[in-house]
């Protein structure tokens, strides 16, 4: 059997002569790797493919592609990154006429690692990698278990550590607004660490959340303090499934719970000021 | 064509060495991501680090020394203002002695600049007075 990291070298080989390129990864100086756009004028670098650790690659393609909005890109995604385009497109971020999308299949280590449900593509229809069943996430399970009182206790402590670095909502997919929420004085107060606790900023990101996180774990693993922060969100997406029956980026004609689609006219702003 | 790619580098605000990707999209700096399997930063920054592509290019960024002239100040050549802090530095020397002058050095700053201002300030200046950002 051929390995991953051939097969998808394959793939993108396969299509890169018919877009203007693909967005994976690259290994770069010292063995770390990035987010790369590949090309047919440079196929060389294919070389250095790399497969993990994953990175942020939605809010790369919405960067290039609000650059350039007649491309035609190719992106190879995990199964939470093509997830995490799917909203975007779905909130109107990308479009996603002209984009490939490559689906790469996670292995048992990497879904351990993430503690993912759903390791896998399922809008992809170039596909490298065998699928595997989600595992279990122990972290969410165990706060899950909790008493109200003892979660309180738990994410009071956790978030005492936050060095406020923005970090979390800046690495998130899914945080694409032109005016954040975070950065208004009245809801975040700035030159102030640690933040007052329990902080409006973790608890706004969680609601902002709400049926549009779709658990690529990002802001975890880029947290300075380990919060567990992905367990806030797949928490809220368990409610938004019952709820709404809506999981982030499942199904490609689902309108998110949270979208209002208002019928054409003039309508005027009212409620507080941004 | 379309270009992009992440250059790795070293965060310039501080002197803990976090690595970081400058997100370059056709020759322009656009963002900044961190690097994951960097043995210093494991993935993560401090705000100054997310930020360090906004300073780069900003309007308000000197590029010019700055003298004062008649309470305002004005851009100069480097061969201007490095004379005039020189004469000023031998000027209070003379007149004070070395022990009336200090040198604040910096984090951000590379380890050999630094080494070089605590050797100015011992050898060419004569005083044990340097100290750095970091204590302010
Ligand atoms: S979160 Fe899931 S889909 Fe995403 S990389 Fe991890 S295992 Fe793969
Ligand atoms: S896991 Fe974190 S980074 Fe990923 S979509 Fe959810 S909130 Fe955003
Ligand atoms: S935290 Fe909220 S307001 Fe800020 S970018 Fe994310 S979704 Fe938008
Ligand atoms: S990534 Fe962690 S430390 Fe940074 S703002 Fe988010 S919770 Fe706080």
């Amino acid at each position: 059997m051929t390995d991953r990291l051939t097969s998808l070298r394959e793939a993108i080989e396969a299509v890169l002569p018919n877009v203007d390129g693909v967005l994976a990864l690259r290994i770069g100086p010292g063995g770390i790797s990035a987010s790369h756009l590949f090309s047919k004028e440079h196929p060389e670098d294919l070389a250095k493919l790399a497969l993990w650790p994953k990175e942020p690659v939605p809010d790369t393609l919405k960067i290039i592609l609000r650059a350039h909005p007649d491309a035609k890109l190719a992106i190879v995604c995990r199964g939470c990154e093509e997830r995490g385009i799917v909203e975007m497109f779905k909130h109107a971020q990308l479009n996603l006429d002209n984009v490939t999308l490559i689906g790469l299949q996670c292995e048992q280590a990497e879904a351990e690692f993430c503690r993912c449900a759903k390791p896998f593509t399922v809008h992809s229809k170039t596909t490298v990698g065998q699928s595997i069943k989600g595992v279990p996430d122990p972290v969410t399970e165990k706060i899950a278990a909790m008493s109200q009182p003892e979660r309180l206790a738990f994410w009071k402590q956790e978030f005492e550590h936050c060095i406020k670095c923005y970090g979390c909502r800046t690495i998130c997919p899914q945080c694409f607004c032109n005016v954040c929420t975070l950065e208004d004085e009245k809801w975040v107060e700035t030159g102030r660490l640690p933040m007052a606790n329990p902080s409006m900023y973790h608890l706004i990101r969680a609601m902002h959340m709400t049926a549009k996180c779709v658990a690529c774990r990002e802001c975890e693993e880029t947290c300075p303090a380990d919060i567990p922060l992905a367990v806030q969100f797949r928490l809220m997406a368990r409610d938004v499934k019952e709820l709404f029956n809506y999981e982030a980026g499942a199904v490609m004609d689902q309108k998110p719970p949270q979208l209002l689609v208002l019928e054409e006219g003039d309508y005027e702003r009212s409620g507080l000021p941004h | 064509m379309i270009e992009y790619e992440n250059v790795l580098t070293t965060c310039p605000y501080c002197g803990t060495g976090c690595a970081l990707h400058l997100q370059v999209l056709d020759q322009k700096l656009v963002g900044v991501l961190p690097a994951k399997n960097h043995v210093i930063s494991e993935g993560g920054l401090c705000i100054k680090g997310w930020n360090v592509h906004a300073f780069v290019n900003h309007p308000d960024r000197l590029k010019k020394p700055l003298i004062r002239k008649n309470g305002k100040l004005e851009e100069a050549t480097w061969d201007e203002a490095l004379k005039l802090v020189a004469d000023k530095l031998g000027e209070i020397k003379a007149q004070s002695g070395p022990d009336s002058i200090a040198f604040l050095s910096s984090a951000k700053c590379t380890n050999e600049e630094n080494y070089l201002l605590q050797k100015f300030a011992r050898a060419v200046i004569g005083t044990n007075n340097i100290d750095h950002c970091a204590r302010l």
